[in-house]
């Protein structure tokens, strides 16, 4: 792999910009890998990558039915932020903003990650209250997060209608949360990981799992049966139908979350902004796009569009805290398909199938955790043992009871 | 948007309705291991296609029923009963 530099940028516009290099390779399947990754996301690519320059296990595919990066990876809203109240999440989604804050370094690509802030506000004093609870929360699991005031808030935004129809009446921000673009993110694992040696194969759909008394031996594709060593399952919002080929069930549900964005305009937008008690949140892109999304469409779906009702009810939020942009067209609308689990904490770990690992259940908040998800999943593949920063996150927690109930404590439903 | 045919009211946009889950969960005993009451509590089929579920008219009549609905077209099979079966071709 080439390295990208200032000195590479200007050697190849000198050059006509014709010695690029695919960013990676498209190799035919292997009849067997030590470690098959199910999914190219941004999950599993990550977990590829990390159990190639971490772990130094490179015989390793990741498999995808699509196209990289084309499921819930390439539909989020590319916010990462870390403030969660329980105790196992904070270390865990602040784990994963650290990697962000090297990430552009450590994967020599520019993933474009700017710690504008996540500004959250607030709707009522009984909310702020509950607000004043969970920043204190926050410090305590070092977690930076600074309550504002009305005053505060119009300094940082200035086009929010603080006397919209449920008046804003303070708020916080997490100032080291922000946004990166998503495709990058993607790009930027599966080039490092495919220069480590990892074979990334797209348009290869796993179609079922060879299991042998008890323990997975590999998968069956449209492209043919590959063996494994050990197998994952990164596949966000398909986790209930993989489960179903390994024979067994988890306790997930498939919703939909949309976004959307509107025609470009300058910079007006200097952070995530957010409410909980109005369900929307808006953020601006590089491109000057404004990005907003809201709640999931509330019954199950594997449509990976979603209905108005709720691109009604996000829009309608949207406008009544920031008017200016009533004038805004709306450019796209889509939908990415969601695993909902009953306490919107992800399934890491080990399953009921041998050498059969799970990342999934993320909800409606798995970009953030890509780098964490990916790091700490192939520290549990390679050791067959949970990494410390998921111990909490096994799917046996249902069965135990350890709940880690994050669905009241942490921003928009997740 | 769906359109849900309520059997009491009719024909309604979906914003008038919440979607209660998987239809015809049967509750075990309670001498089961914790991993059975687990399955129960948790666990959903939750399957890309034809799935059996409850909506609950909040915004009309409040009364619930259950629906044979494909989750992934989103075409609606059936609409039948509480404490009804699913119709034959849909169990």
């Amino acid at each position: 792999m080439k390295g990208y530099s200032a000195f590479s940028l200007i050697r190849n516009a000198l050059q006509g910009h014709r010695h690029w290099q695919p960013l990676w390779r498209n190799p035919e399947p292997k009849r067997s890998y030590d470690v098959v990754i199910i999914g190219a996301g941004g999950h599993g690519l990550a977990t590829a990558y990390y159990l190639a320059s971490k772990h130094g296990i490179r015989n390793v595919a990741v498999l995808e039915k699509g196209y990289l990066g084309g499921g819930n990876s390439g539909r989020n809203t590319q916010v990462t932020r870390s403030n969660y109240f329980w105790p196992q999440s904070a270390a865990f989604f602040d784990h994963s903003l650290k990697l962000y804050e090297g990430l552009g370094l450590d994967l020599n690509f520019n993933i474009m990650f700017s710690q504008r802030g996540v500004l959250t506000v607030a709707h009522s004093q009984h909310e702020i209250e509950m607000m004043r609870r969970w920043t204190n929360a926050l410090q305590i699991n070092r977690v930076d997060s600074e309550l504002l005031t009305p005053a505060e808030i119009r300094q940082i935004e200035p086009l929010i209608n603080l006397h919209s129809r449920f008046p804003v009446v303070g708020g916080y921000i997490q100032r080291r949360a922000g946004i990166s673009r998503h495709d990058a993110v993607v790009w930027g694992f599966a080039r490092a990981a495919s220069a480590l040696g990892v074979d990334i194969i797209q348009q290869c759909e796993v179609t079922g799992l060879d299991i042998t008394d008890g323990a997975v031996t590999g998968v069956q594709t449209n492209r043919g049966d590959i063996d494994a060593g050990k197998v994952c399952i990164a596949v966000a919002g398909n986790t209930s139908m993989l489960a179903a080929m390994a024979g067994f069930r988890v306790p997930i549900v498939s919703m939909a979350l949309q976004a959307m964005v509107s025609e470009p305009v300058k910079p007006c937008l200097n952070t995530m902004l957010g409410s909980t008690t109005i369900h929307m949140y808006v953020s601006q892109s590089d491109r000057g796009e404004i990005v907003l999304g809201g709640g999931a469409d509330a019954y199950p779906s594997y449509a990976q569009r979603g209905g108005i009702p709720i691109v009604e009810e996000n829009v309608a939020a949207v406008l009544e805290l920031l008017p200016a942009f009533s004038s805004l067209r709306l450019m796209r609308q889509w939908a990415g398909i969601n695993d909902i689990t009953p306490d919107t904490t992800p399934i890491m770990g080990s399953t009921p199938v041998r050498n059969l690992y799970i990342s999934g259940g993320w909800g409606t908040g798995g970009y953030k955790a890509i780098p964490a998800g990916g790091d700490t999943m192939a520290y549990t593949i390679a050791n067959d043992e949970p990494h410390a920063l998921i111990r909490d996150f096994g799917l046996d927690r249902f069965e135990r009871g350890a709940l880690i109930d994050e669905g009241a404590a942490s921003g928009v439903a997740h | 948007m769906l359109r849900l045919d309520c059997p009491f009211c009719g024909t309604r946009d979906e914003a008038e309705f919440r979607c209660g889950g998987d239809a015809h969960v049967e509750r075990p005993g309670q001498d089961v291991s914790d991993a059975t009451w687990a399955d129960y509590l948790f666990n959903h089929d939750n399957p890309k296609g034809l799935h059996l579920e409850r909506w609950c008219h909040v915004f009309g009549c409040g009364q619930w029923f259950n629906v044979a609905r494909d989750t992934l077209t989103h075409e609606i099979h059936a609409v039948y009963y509480m404490g009804e079966a699913a119709p034959e071709r849909y169990r």
